[in-house]
C-alpha cells in the first residue's frame, strides 16, 4: 500500500476516532512523523494511559523511554504486525503480545525490554528438534499462516476468489509440511 | 474422571510426604508454550481459540502422555465447578475466569496438569508433594517432549520459546515451592527473608498465586526471569534457596519453643479450641488457625492429628470444596455455619470419625 500523500511504501496505518467517526490514514515513514507531529492527541492520549499506570503496560512501558523521544514513541507506537495486526501501542497498554510474529516484527523494541527484565536477550535452554523432518528450529515459516489467513479472508471480503485460493493453497501448504498431510488445521477456508 | 469423585480424594501435593514436607508443602514446575500457527490467547478471535482448543486436545489425546490424562471442558462448566479446579490448584484463577474455548487435562494422581488456553495456549504444570523440584522437573521434561513431538510450539532461534508475555520468554519456566514458615512470622523475621529473596530476584506470593496476599502463612518461592539461564539452572536458583529457608525456618521454631514456649502451646492450643468448637468461621480464619495447629503438631505441641489431614482440610475448607463436599450452593454465611460444623465434625470423635466424614 502507497502512502496517501506521497509515493513511498505506506508503514503506519493510523485510526483516528473523531467525534464518533473512524478515519483512516496510511502513511510513508516521513508523513506519519510530521502528521503525528501536528496532532498532539496521539501523544497526549498515550501519555495519559501510562500516567494512569495501566497494570502491565505501565510497567512494561518504562524501559522502553530510555533514549527514546515521545515522537519516536509515538511512531513506533503505531507500528502494526503484518500477521496478527497488533500495534505496539496495544502491546504497551496490554502488556501482552499479539503473536510469535511480534518477536520478529519488533524485535529491536523488545530487545531492550526483554534486556531489562531477565538481564540477558540469548536463550540458552532447551531447544526443538526437528531436523528428522527436515525442518527449522525457528517457527517463522508456520508463523506465517497467521498473516495468510488475514489475507485471505480479506480476498474473499473483495470477492478476489482466484487471490483466495492462491492464499489457501499456501497455508495448506506450510500447513502440511509442519503438521503432516491431512492433519492441517481446518475451519478457515 | 469426575469432578465428584476428586472431592472424595485428595491431591498428591496435599498428602504431606516427601523430602522436608514439615516445611515445604509442595514443588511445582510450569511451563508457557503456545503453538505457531495461531495469535496468542488475548489477541486470538472466538473460532482461533476454538481452533486451538481443538488442535492441542486432539494433538495431546494422540500422543503417550494423553493416554494418562482426563480432560476437562472448563468452558462449559458452572463457576464453583471452575473455583473447585482453583483451590486444588489445577487451573488459574485467571483461566478460571477466562472466556472462550479452554480446557485442563490433568492426570489420576492430579501431578500434571495441561492447561489450554489460558494465557498462553499451553501452560503445563507438574507438582509434587514435599521438596523434590528435580523429581518435578523430570516429569514435566518428558510431557514437554512428548508433546513438543506433536505440537510445533512457537520458538525463535534467539529468544527461545515464545509467550504472549515478554517476561516468560525464553524456557517458560515458573519454578515454585509452597512453604509453611509460620515461625518466621512469629518471630517477625518474614520481611527480612522477602527482602533478601528479591535481591536475588526470586518472587514470593502467598498461596493461590498470583496477586493473592499469602493466608496462613503459606508462601509461594518462584523464580522471576526465564531467558540466559538453562531450565536446570532456574530449577537450581530456587532450589538452591530452599535449604536456606528451611534452616531458617527450624531455628525460628526451636528459638519459639526454647524461649516462648508456654506462650506458643497457649497459641496453638486455642487455634486447635476455635477449630473444634466454632459454630461459624471464615476460610480465611480457617487458614490462619489451621496454620498454627499445622506448626503445634510439627512441634510435638498437639498429639492427634495428622499432617495429611491439616493439608487436606486447608483446600477441603475453601468456599466451592465446601459446597461439593455438602452437595448444595451456600451463601457466605451460611458457608461460614457449614464450614464450622464440617471442622468440628473432623477433629471431634479422633481417628475413627476422620475417614468417615464426607
Amino acid at each position: 500500500m502507497k502512502c496517501q500523500h506521497c509515493d513511498k511504501q505506506a508503514v503506519f496505518h493510523i485510526t483516528e476516532l473523531e467525534a464518533g467517526a473512524v478515519r483512516e490514514l496510511h502513511l510513508c515513514e516521513d508523513h506519519a512523523r510530521s502528521y503525528l507531529n501536528q496532532s498532539e492527541g496521539a501523544g497526549e492520549s498515550a501519555a495519559e494511559d501510562e500516567a494512569e499506570g495501566k497494570p502491565a503496560g505501565g510497567a512494561l512501558a518504562g524501559p522502553l523511554g530510555v533514549g527514546q523521544t515521545a515522537d519516536e514513541l509515538a511512531l513506533l507506537d503505531q507500528r502494526a504486525c503484518s500477521m496478527c495486526g497488533i500495534t505496539f501501542f496495544e502491546f504497551r497498554n496490554q502488556g501482552r503480545l499479539g503473536c510469535p510474529h511480534d518477536y520478529v516484527q519488533f524485535e529491536k523494541e523488545l530487545e531492550p525490554l526483554i534486556a531489562n527484565i531477565h538481564g540477558a536477550t540469548e536463550h540458552t535452554g532447551r531447544r526443538p528438534s526437528r531436523e528428522t523432518e527436515g525442518l527449522p528450529e525457528g517457527t517463522e515459516e508456520l508463523t506465517a499462516v497467521i498473516g495468510l489467513r488475514s489475507q485471505m479472508k480479506e480476498s474473499i471480503g473483495c470477492e478476489d476468489y482466484e487471490k483466495a485460493k492462491e492464499q489457501r493453497d499456501a497455508i495448506r501448504a506450510i500447513e502440511e509440511r509442519w503438521l503432516g498431510p491431512g492433519n492441517a488445521s481446518k475451519g478457515n477456508a | 474422571m469426575k469432578l465428584e469423585a476428586l472431592t472424595q480424594s485428595i491431591g498428591e501435593w496435599l498428602r504431606g510426604t516427601g523430602p522436608e514436607s514439615d516445611i515445604v508443602m509442595s514443588s511445582r514446575v510450569r511451563l508457557a508454550r503456545n503453538v505457531a500457527h495461531y495469535p496468542f490467547v488475548s489477541r486470538a478471535s472466538e473460532q482461533d481459540r476454538a481452533d486451538v482448543e481443538r488442535f492441542l486436545r486432539e494433538r495431546i489425546a494422540g500422543s503417550p502422555v494423553g493416554q494418562e490424562l482426563e480432560y476437562i471442558d472448563v468452558g462449559r462448566l458452572e463457576e464453583i465447578d471452575r473455583q473447585f479446579l482453583v483451590e486444588r490448584q489445577l487451573i488459574s484463577r485467571e483461566h478460571a475466569e477466562a472466556q472462550g474455548a479452554r480446557g485442563v487435562a490433568i492426570d489420576r494422581m492430579e501431578q500434571v496438569s495441561l492447561m489450554i488456553n489460558e494465557e498462553d495456549h499451553l501452560r503445563i504444570q507438574c507438582m509434587h508433594s514435599g521438596l523434590d523440584l528435580k523429581g518435578v522437573w523430570d516429569q514435566i521434561r518428558a510431557v514437554d517432549s512428548q508433546i513438543e513431538k506433536v505440537v510445533p510450539y512457537a520458538f525463535h532461534p534467539r529468544f527461545g520459546y515464545l509467550t504472549a508475555c515478554p517476561t516468560n520468554v525464553g524456557t517458560g519456566i515458573r519454578v515454585s515451592v509452597m512453604l509453611h514458615l509460620p515461625a518466621l512470622v512469629i518471630t517477625r523475621q518474614i520481611d527480612k527473608v522477602f527482602r533478601s529473596l528479591h535481591k536475588i530476584s526470586l518472587a514470593v506470593r502467598g498461596l493461590y498465586g498470583e496477586g493473592s496476599q499469602a493466608m496462613g502463612d503459606f508462601y509461594q518461592i518462584s523464580n522471576q526471569t526465564t531467558l540466559g539461564r538453562t531450565e536446570e539452572e532456574l530449577v537450581e536458583q530456587v532450589g538452591d534457596v530452599v535449604p536456606v529457608l528451611i534452616d531458617y525456618e527450624r531455628r525460628a521454631r526451636e528459638f519459639l519453643v526454647r524461649e516462648t514456649q508456654q506462650n506458643v502451646h497457649d497459641q496453638v492450643s486455642r487455634a486447635y479450641g476455635i477449630l473444634r468448637t466454632a459454630q461459624t468461621i471464615s476460610a480465611e480464619e480457617t487458614m490462619q488457625l489451621l496454620s498454627r495447629v499445622r506448626m503445634g503438631v510439627l512441634l510435638g505441641l498437639i498429639g492427634d492429628v495428622k499432617i495429611a489431614d491439616i493439608n487436606s482440610l486447608l483446600v477441603r475448607t475453601q468456599p466451592a470444596h465446601l459446597q461439593k463436599l455438602r452437595g448444595v450452593e451456600l451463601d457466605t454465611n451460611d458457608r461460614n455455619i457449614e464450614r464450622a460444623r464440617y471442622l468440628r465434625q473432623h477433629f471431634e470423635g479422633g481417628e475413627g470419625s476422620r475417614t468417615s466424614v464426607n
